[in-house]
């Protein structure tokens, strides 16, 4: 299944399980189905309570908001993840604050769906990744789409947390197939992360192994462990290519971590495993200054000091706009050779490409 | 006595003696005045933290519309709301240890004069922000509860902001049932309205097929009158409607800072109503005046609020 099917399913559950879900947002009626067909055949079925709203993403916020205050729950989409730029207000002051600001705990189950990310050509307004702008927010919580967690699963996690949520999905996964890696690595969940690394079986295993991995999950081999990757889902593929590269190119065995909460992000059960790696790499798709990896590696070396083998390794996207021509688009968005190069760079290898 | 006084196109009128008040309305505005009024004081003495914006001259229209809204109704306030939230829910008590965080605060200390959240009644301090939430909770009403309404207050400043016009069109759109109450005091902290509104709030409200109703007398028992009906239109035929208000702000944007010239036009009601009816005004007006005083005295006794559910 394709991780945009999963992701249509899961609003078709959401909306026939709760009688309270409204979905909100443009161009979403059928036939069109949203921008990106997420929410195909969601208008059919469930006519009363999947709106389609003028171009007011501010308005759209506030009456999700407004909703959910009184006793519904909503998930609204943004057509592009930039334009939630426009409803910035209504989140960072209104949804996000009112949890707490009335002195007892308001809930406010809300969901804000935010197609992010580069790759397709759609130039500096339509591209951008802008996760990093809602760090730090209280009362908010960033997830992220991934081919490994099942979106059902996340949408109900969001909305029992009682707080709104952005849900950032880089455009590229909705085309991707779930649960899928390569032949020469397996993944379990350990929490809400995804944790890619090595078949022990090796090749000719079953690429789609998967489990709860349980307390064990995380008992990897010194052998295996040359560096450890943290990045959001939307860079998953391009992390597992970095590291099918760095395999069999450099003879570099690393693990991949997937989180799907991205902030409030709580590394504690991932620490033992990152204390032993000889290198902690952070990736991610928005610009320079004030990232996500920023704010991960200040944590991590708080937390891992006297430990850490090196100062944790960030990749990130040009101080730049993202430019519409394909080549030069390339040349600003983190690419797979971008965290393979920085892997390389990380551990000293001078001679990295 | 007849006084006409003019900013823009938007007039207050005395033009006659006041009706006499029932002692209940006449005692729920003089209770609003007096606490404003302590307030004021209570910042001069340094007793109070932050800032605070009264509501001075406005006390009738919340008092007004007290009869016309129902427990059931949402109400959506601004920052200058403490007359909105007397007019609920008659607790002094509550609001004032809310602005001196102190124990029994309405949100525990954490809002203060212009956040606050007490069953259906909520303010929030960024202008035009509450309208679409307001939208949202209509909707929910409209689908839930049909015949409860969600009722907005907002200022003539507040029409400067684009969400303002964002929840107009959802509403009309959607035919919501949102009353919004415009408190057009002539002057936007500093602004005169000439200086900030191009057109009029009703030319804006119609251009979205809105309806509009526009009120310059501060007579309660004639705004109930001409409101009642359509009031009852929103929660049996929903649909928003906006009723602009010609008021005045006796006193400053928040303290110590009125910069308006002193022919700005001031308009107080009160001292209409206390001319014509010199009697009822004394006897209620100092029992309004000695309640507020003990509170302030017992309020600022109280230990510290406790915010325990960050």
């Amino acid at each position: 299944m394709r991780v945009g099917e999963n992701l249509n399913r899961a609003l078709h559950g959401l909306l026939a399980d709760d009688p309270s879900v409204y979905v909100l947002g443009e161009d979403l009626l059928d036939p069109y189905g949203g921008a990106f067909k997420i929410t195909k055949g969601l208008s059919t079925r469930f006519p009363d309570r999947v709106l389609t709203t003028p171009l007011s993403e501010g308005a759209v916020v506030g009456a999700a908001s407004g909703l959910a205050l009184a006793g519904g729950k909503a998930v609204v989409e943004i057509m592009f993840a930039d334009f939630v730029a426009l409803a910035f207000d209504q989140i960072l002051n209104f949804a996000a604050k009112s949890v707490t600001m009335y002195g007892t705990r308001v809930p406010l189950p809300l969901v804000i769906r935010c197609p992010s990310g580069g790759h397709r050509g759609y130039g500096p307004t339509h591209s951008q990744s802008p996760q990093k702008h809602f760090i730090g927010i209280p009362g908010l919580s960033l997830f992220e789409m991934s081919p490994f967690h099942d979106n059902r699963a996340v949408l109900d996690r969001m909305l029992a947390l009682g707080e709104p949520c952005l849900l950032f999905e880089d455009k590229v996964l909705y085309t991707r197939r779930m649960y899928e890696v390569d032949e020469l690595f397996r993944w379990d969940l350990v929490d809400d992360v995804a944790v890619v690394r090595l078949d022990p079986g090796g090749p000719g295993g079953s690429g789609m192994s998967r489990g709860d991995a349980g307390p064990g999950g995380l008992e990897i081999p010194d052998g295996d462990l040359d560096y450890v990757l943290i990045v959001p889902g939307g860079l998953a593929h391009r992390a597992l290519a970095a590291m099918r590269a760095l395999l069999l190119g450099h003879d570099l065995a690393g693990v991949l971590l997937v989180p799907s909460r991205l902030y409030p992000f709580d590394p504690s059960p991932l620490l033992p495993i990152l204390g032993r790696a000889p290198l902690v790499c952070v990736a991610e798709d928005g610009s320079a200054g004030g990232t996500w990896g920023g704010h991960v590696a200040a944590d991590l070396h708080t937390r891992l000091w006297g430990r850490l083998r090196r100062p944790v390794k960030l990749v990130h996207s040009a101080d730049s706009v993202i430019p519409t021509a394909a080549h030069l688009e390339r040349e600003v968005l983190v690419q797979e050779s971008t965290i393979r190069r920085a892997v390389l760079e990380g551990l000293g290898d001078s001679s990295a490409p | 006595m007849r006084r006409l006084l003019a900013f823009q196109e938007v007039f207050l009128v005395l033009e006659r003696p006041m009706d006499r008040l029932s002692d209940d309305d006449l005692a729920l505005l003089l209770l609003i005045r007096c606490f404003e009024r302590k307030l004021l004081a209570l910042f001069e003495q340094g007793e109070l933290n932050g800032t605070t914006h009264t509501c001075l001259g406005q006390e009738y229209i919340p008092v007004a519309l007290r009869t016309l809204l129902r427990e059931d109704d949402w109400v959506f306030s601004n920052h200058r709301g403490h007359g909105h939230y007397l007019a609920r829910f008659e607790d002094p008590e509550g609001l004032l240890a809310e602005i001196m965080g102190r124990k029994g605060a309405v949100c525990e200390g954490v809002g203060g004069s212009q956040h606050l959240k007490r069953d259906r009644y909520l303010s929030t301090g960024v202008q035009g922000q509450s309208l679409p939430v307001a939208a949202g909770v209509a909707l929910r009403l409209k689908r839930h509860e049909p015949g409860a309404l969600a009722c907005a207050y907002v200022g003539d400043g507040t029409w400067g902001e684009g969400a303002v016009y964002e929840a107009l069109n959802l509403a009309a759109l959607w035919r919501l049932p949102l009353l919004v109450v415009v408190e057009h005091n002539g002057i936007a902290q500093s602004t005169p309205t000439a200086l900030q509104l191009a057109g009029t709030i009703e030319g804006r409200a119609r251009a979205f097929g809105v309806e509009h109703h526009r009120i310059g007398v501060p007579d309660i028992p004639v705004i109930r009158a001409g409101l009642a009906p359509l009031v009852e239109r929103v929660r049996t035929d929903p649909g928003p409607l906006v009723v602009e208000f010609a008021t005045h702000r006796l006193g400053p944007h928040s303290k110590g800072d009125d910069t308006r010239p002193p022919d700005f036009p001031r308009t107080d009601w009160y001292a209409a109503y206390r001319a014509a009816h010199p009697v009822q005004s004394a006897t209620i007006e100092e029992a309004a005046r000695t309640r507020i005083d003990r509170i302030a005295a017992e309020v600022a006794a109280r230990p510290p609020a406790v915010w325990t559910a960050a």
